[in-house]
């Protein structure tokens, strides 16, 4: 019984490495695809590994699914679905049927009750968000000492156009209660074991009613795919992947703050360490709080570390990004940080996407150094050192880049 | 016959999932192997261990394995804690 499907996904796999044009999908490619820092127990194992609807990713973990997103697809300021990184917590994650999926909207901070189905949600007033959806471990296979953790390199992250209804709109239906402090959220995904704390996240309310939170069921145009969170999912622009609840059936207003293992002790960092904005008071304590927006930072990603170029005039390019205040300047030090110059911006897709830019080098014979530096519109830069906490969150140091002419 | 009938159900069941690999991994070997494959695999693949090494000492392995029963309530038995505990440390340990 080979149906279409298996034949459709069988071949898909030449025709993305043809369009691609990357040797990927053995263990050697995953290696040199591998960004440099990680843990060495990474490349033991780790391939380039196709998900059904996927071009090759960097397969971590197949279960739960931890696909990391290649440097070389993070080119362009939007990430196709088919190059967007993938992450679970938990393994048994079902497929949703839209005919009979619903939320439950409701909770004891909520006037009413309701259900809402794949077609109230897309009756409902639409809106679109170009956002980036960044996981609160992206990067934390490079941090020094290691912690531990699914140890991603630089691609827990893509950004997306997403289409869907504000969260407000959804919770106005139910009626918020004035008692109301926080708006919990869980999804159709479990554990296998039924003692696994199942994947429940909650966010302020003044976040929940932002008007860029939103319950998307389109992501780039398409209808969401299955490991994005289909048939809707939550995404919480500004703030890290963990709130993105995906195929979510659950959405309550709480009068108490959320407990469970991933709101507390997941997910936290200490407090005072980051330059953070947005608080979750309801969530603090006395040593920490959970993450909440991404801190700014850059990346390039027109070469990796170490890449052989022409001597003379090398065009570097990559992306920005930050939790919302959208970015101002990106500087580029060929001195070791001496003096900085403005690369180029690309096109301004919002405050929560990324900026794609570009910068002229001057190669010389031998060893370049190419470091950036992202700054966004409230004035914070990134790091530079690393600020070491033990979950491995919130890694923007500045990168230096060698270049070999 | 009733064997014949559980191969061709199982041959159905495998094809349309052989477009996806599964991942394979090959944990060194050594004394409690066995143990890990039989505890860890219920809730996440063996990766995660290769993955996260060769970093933690004793003491991580060991709050490594008190978090996947306390915190993620993986029935493991004293017994096999204390294998996989003594097969981590030594194989994928600092």
């Amino acid at each position: 019984m080979i149906t279409r499907r298996h034949l459709l996904e069988t071949a898909g796999v030449g025709a993305a490495l043809a369009i691609s044009g990357l040797k990927f999908s053995n263990a050697e490619a995953a290696g040199a695809g591998l960004t440099p820092g990680v843990p060495d127990g990474v490349a033991s194992y780790a391939t380039m590994a196709k998900l059904p609807g996927k071009k090759p990713l960097i397969e971590l973990s197949d279960r739960p699914p931890n696909y990391e997103t290649p440097l070389e697809y993070l080119r362009t300021a939007i990430t196709p679905n088919d190059e967007f990184f993938v992450r679970y917590h938990l393994a048994d994650i079902p497929e949703v049927d839209a005919k009979t999926y619903k939320i439950a909207v409701g909770g004891d901070g909520a006037n009413n009750q309701v259900e809402i189905t794949l077609d109230d949600l897309k009756k409902m007033p639409a809106v679109e968000v170009v956002a980036v959806n960044q996981c609160s471990g992206n990067r934390r296979g490079l941090s020094k000492p290691h912690v531990q953790g699914v140890e991603w390199g630089y691609g827990a992250m893509g950004c997306a156009r997403w289409k869907g209804a504000r969260l407000k709109d959804i919770l106005d239906k139910a009626g918020l209660k004035k008692e109301a402090i926080e708006i919990g959220m869980d999804g159709a995904d479990g554990p296998t074991v039924d003692k696994t704390p199942d994947f429940i996240k909650s966010i302020p309310v003044w976040k929940a009613i932002d008007p860029n939170t939103i319950v998307a069921y389109e992501m780039n145009g398409q209808p969401l795919p299955h490991l994005h969170g289909f048939p809707a999912r939550v995404v919480v622009s500004g703030w890290t992947g963990t709130y993105w609840v995906k195929h979510v059936t659950k959405i309550n207003a709480l009068t108490k703050p959320q407990g469970g293992f991933w709101m507390n002790p997941a997910y936290r960092i200490p407090l005072g360490k980051f330059p953070i904005r947005d608080r979750f008071v309801t969530q603090e304590t006395e040593a920490n709080t959970p993450i909440t927006e991404i801190v700014v930072n850059s990346l390039v990603t027109s070469h990796r570390e170490g890449a052989k170029v022409n001597p003379g005039k090398v065009t570097v390019s990559g992306l920005a990004w930050d939790g919302g205040y959208g970015i101002r300047t990106v500087q580029v030090s060929t001195d070791g940080g001496k003096t900085w110059s403005s690369a180029t911006l690309g096109q301004d897709l919002g405050p929560y996407a990324f900026r794609a830019w570009s910068f002229d080098v001057s190669a010389k014979k031998g060893k370049n150094s190419v470091m950036v530096n992202a700054t966004n519109n409230i004035g914070q830069a990134q790091t530079a050192g690393l600020i070491f906490n033990p979950a491995g969150y919130h890694n923007n140091v500045i990168q230096n880049l060698t270049l070999v002419a | 016959m009733r064997i014949f009938v559980v191969a061709i159900a199982a041959a159905v069941i495998a094809l349309p999932a052989a477009a996806i690999a599964e991942q394979v991994i090959k944990l060194k070997p050594g004394l409690g192997v066995d143990k890990v494959e039989a505890n860890c695999q219920a809730c996440h693949s063996l990766s995660y261990i290769p993955m996260n090494s060769p970093f933690l000492n004793s003491a991580g392995w060991d709050a490594t394995i008190t978090k996947m029963i306390k915190a993620f309530g993986a029935p493991i038995d004293d017994a096999d804690a204390k294998a996989i505990a003594d097969y981590l440390k030594k194989n994928y340990g600092i």
